[in-house]
């Protein structure tokens, strides 16, 4: 302390220089934590309380009222359950059967894991609950797929999540697998087929609407040539849903494309080369020594697309506006079509009901998939 | 090689050598890869040359070359860039996608570097009460008609005072992998349930419908992806170059930014532009938080659906100009991009 007393502006700036250093690491994530507690935690918990609420327009301003659980109950029971479930068919052979199926497999696996593995609590739990919504996840899309049923929002969503990333991820394995062969001009298509992701989905579904136009769009000879250019996709629901997935598909195939492809590149190329001295032909190769490589990486960027593709509203809202009817409308879709309307509380409702699915799905996804994998390579 | 002559089929079918197709793979690979370069090329093809078109070359059925089967135009480039109000959202676009890119880097980058080198250590019951004292604020002002700042400061008091007294006696902590994951597991959130109540915060700050508000919203969504990208970067770099530095007596700031940081280069250059773009082709956000002034060119194209239905030929135009930047920027560094993916889709 006499040193302080001797020279205090200097000590003065060593002290407040130490400060800052002893304390570096918390203002090195204090700037990131704030901006995720204001736009991330802080909105999460006030549409907590929107969703609990019913908000109405009143003179000067609005008024917020809180009325419990009643928006939920609207949408899951009540009146817009048209809406976000759909309308429920007859279940027939078929779907029971394809019910069985996915009740017998997620038993299955279950099952293995109560007796196989080591079962923790919070395993269990977690399995169980992941097992809970599979499950009704699969009632509800096999019920409202079902004759006579309409399939609401979430279904919607299911299969541009479901449908579209396992499309994505077959084709872009497959270009990756292609374009890892040697070849030449390698180069030129891993430019060119990155290419669409970088183009706004706003943007790309004008230009499926341009190319899909039956009377005026580059294949309108073809579809002359068959006679149905009276017809329109966008009047019928399946045609439509597939439009928004050719959509999604030709935009999100390229990240799947470029990922495996530098995960492909990265595989063990003397394993391949004896392989290949030792007459192992190609599905051989791809089997025992490139799909165990670049299976962590797979279920990792699978991983990305599920979150981000639960997420998926551009393309409907432009490309079909949600219709025909619902057949085309994602949660997302839904939740802004509820705001625009002023219903508020339902809006909040219909995203956090999203936010719910997506969370547990992907997580999920992240420990039942992502890291077994992981663990496998290591 | 051996000198038996081979026979034509086993020629075809096998390859020369060990590091080359044989014949017939080799033509089904191109045949393939040539299939999804026209799957690519088409529908750019047609955006790019139907922009040059006017009504009539639109409605009067399909044209597919120019100077060929119908005379091309800059009728729609004039009309969309010079008399039109499209510099402005384009303006928008650029500033609050490099503005917010730049933010969520450096931000995301500091976070990064902080939870792969120094330990932490949060009580896990600070947080709860933190988060039990934020929602009890939002009750108080949203139900009872408490004037926020009472609430804020009430509530600020109350925790200081449980800091000090209830949180030191827990044990529970959370360590560096838990903040990580809740930072990254932030992006699991769907924007839209979020975007309500960031919309009635600008609109009580008065700042809705401003590049500043797109900026720092863009710059929170991005945040989880940076963090994400750049903790393997920083992860991946040797300890020792670091150390010597600090034995030197730099803080830690000053090793962040002119060791660190720099070692990283090609990773933050892959972190940037795959941020870059995400928030040039965000268009949820920009709905709803900006109207004329801040709009910018998603909304804009989105917006072009009129009563006569869309001018293809006008949203041609503004497709063609907000996509060739991207293209061109990304193109040339591609090889980060992949590179830079890769690393974090290994390490997760």
């Amino acid at each position: 302390m006499t040193a302080t007393d001797t020279m205090p502006e200097a000590a003065d700036r060593r002290s407040w220089a130490e400060w800052l250093d002893g304390h570096s690491g918390r203002i090195m994530v204090l700037p990131a934590v704030v901006v995720l507690l204001c736009f991330a935690i802080f909105p999460l918990i006030i549409s907590a309380y929107l969703a609990l609420s019913r908000f109405a327009l009143a003179p000067g301003g609005f008024t917020l009222k809180f009325i419990g659980l009643v928006n939920f109950r609207k949408l899951l029971v009540g009146s817009q359950q048209y809406h976000l479930l759909g309308k429920f068919g007859t279940f027939g052979f078929v779907q029971s059967a394809l019910l069985a199926l996915v009740a017998a497999g997620l038993l299955f696996l279950l099952a293995r894991y109560l007796w196989r593995g080591r079962p923790t609590i919070a395993g269990v739990i977690g399995r169980l609950l992941a097992t809970a919504m599979a499950m009704g996840l699969a009632v509800l899309a096999l019920a409202t797929m079902a004759p006579g049923g309409v399939p609401g929002t979430v279904v919607n969503t299911l299969l541009y999540v479901f449908v579209g990333v396992s499309v994505q991820f077959a084709l872009g394995l497959g270009l990756a697998l292609l374009c890892g062969q040697p070849i030449r001009g390698r180069n030129f298509f891993r430019v060119l087929f990155f290419i669409p992701l970088m183009v706004t989905p706003v943007g790309i579904a004008y230009t499926f609407r341009m190319l899909a136009d039956m009377q005026k769009g580059p294949f309108a000879p073809i579809v002359r040539a068959f006679g149905i250019s009276e017809w329109s996709w966008a009047t019928e629901a399946w045609s439509a849903r597939l439009m928004v997935l050719v959509g999604d598909t030709w935009q999100w195939t390229p990240f799947m494309f470029i990922v495996l492809l530098a995960a492909v590149e990265n595989q063990p190329r003397d394993q391949v080369e004896a392989a290949r001295l030792d007459g192992a032909n190609g599905f051989q190769i791809f089997r025992d020594i490139t799909w165990p490589a670049i299976a962590p990486i797979a279920a990792t960027v699978v991983l990305i697309r599920l979150i981000e593709a639960f997420k998926i509203i551009d393309l409907p809202n432009v490309l079909t506006g949600g219709g025909p009817g619902l057949a085309t409308e994602s949660m997302t879709l839904h939740s802004f079509i509820s705001w625009r309307t002023q219903d508020l509380g339902g809006s909040a409702a219909v995203g956090y009901m999203l936010l719910f699915i997506s969370t547990i799905v992907c997580v999920s996804f992240f420990n039942f998939v992502v890291r077994p994998a992981r663990r496998f390579e290591a | 090689m051996s000198a038996e002559p081979r026979s034509l089929a086993r020629r075809l079918f096998e390859p020369a050598s060990i590091d080359s197709q044989a014949p017939v793979a080799r033509i089904v690979t191109y045949a393939l890869l040539f299939l999804w370069t026209l799957v690519v090329v088409i529908p750019l093809y047609w955006v790019f040359i139907t922009s040059f078109k006017g009504p009539g070359e639109v409605d009067n059925g399909p044209f597919y070359l120019p100077f060929v089967d119908f005379a091309p135009s800059l009728q729609a480039w004039d009309f969309m860039l010079v008399q039109n109000y499209t510099l402005r959202p384009y303006t928008n676009s650029v500033v609050v996608a490099v503005a917010s890119t730049l933010l969520a880097v450096l931000i995301g980058s500091l976070a990064a570097y902080a939870l792969v080198r120094i330990r932490f250590q949060v009580k896990l019951a600070a947080v709860a009460i933190f988060l039990i004292l934020l929602t009890a604020i939002i009750v108080a002002v949203a139900t009872f008609g408490v004037q926020w700042e009472i609430a804020v400061a009430v509530a600020a008091a109350l925790f200081i005072i449980a800091l000090f007294t209830l949180v030191g006696r827990t044990r529970l902590a959370v360590g560096n992998n838990d903040i990580e994951f809740w930072i990254i597991s932030n992006r699991i959130m769907p924007p839209i349930v979020a975007v309500l109540p960031i919309y009635v915060m600008f609109q009580q700050m008065r700042l809705l419908d401003t590049q500043l508000a797109l900026i720092v919203t863009y710059t929170a969504i991005n945040l989880p992806i940076v963090v994400w990208l750049t903790r393997d970067f920083f992860a991946g770099i040797p300890l020792d170059l670091e150390e010597s530095a600090q034995i030197d007596g730099a803080s830690k700031f000053r090793v962040f930014f002119t060791i660190a940081l720099p070692l990283v280069r090609s990773g933050l250059v892959a972190t940037f532009l795959l941020v870059l773009i995400l928030a040039w082709n965000e268009y949820l956000l920009a709905l709803f938080l900006s109207n004329a002034d801040a709009q910018t060119m998603p909304v804009l194209v989105s917006a072009q659906n009129t009563t006569r239905g869309p001018q293809w030929w006008n949203m041609s135009v503004l497709i063609t100009v907000m996509i060739a930047p991207v293209i061109v920027i990304s193109s040339i560094l591609q090889k980060h991009i992949a590179r830079g993916l890769l690393v974090g889709a290994v390490k997760g």
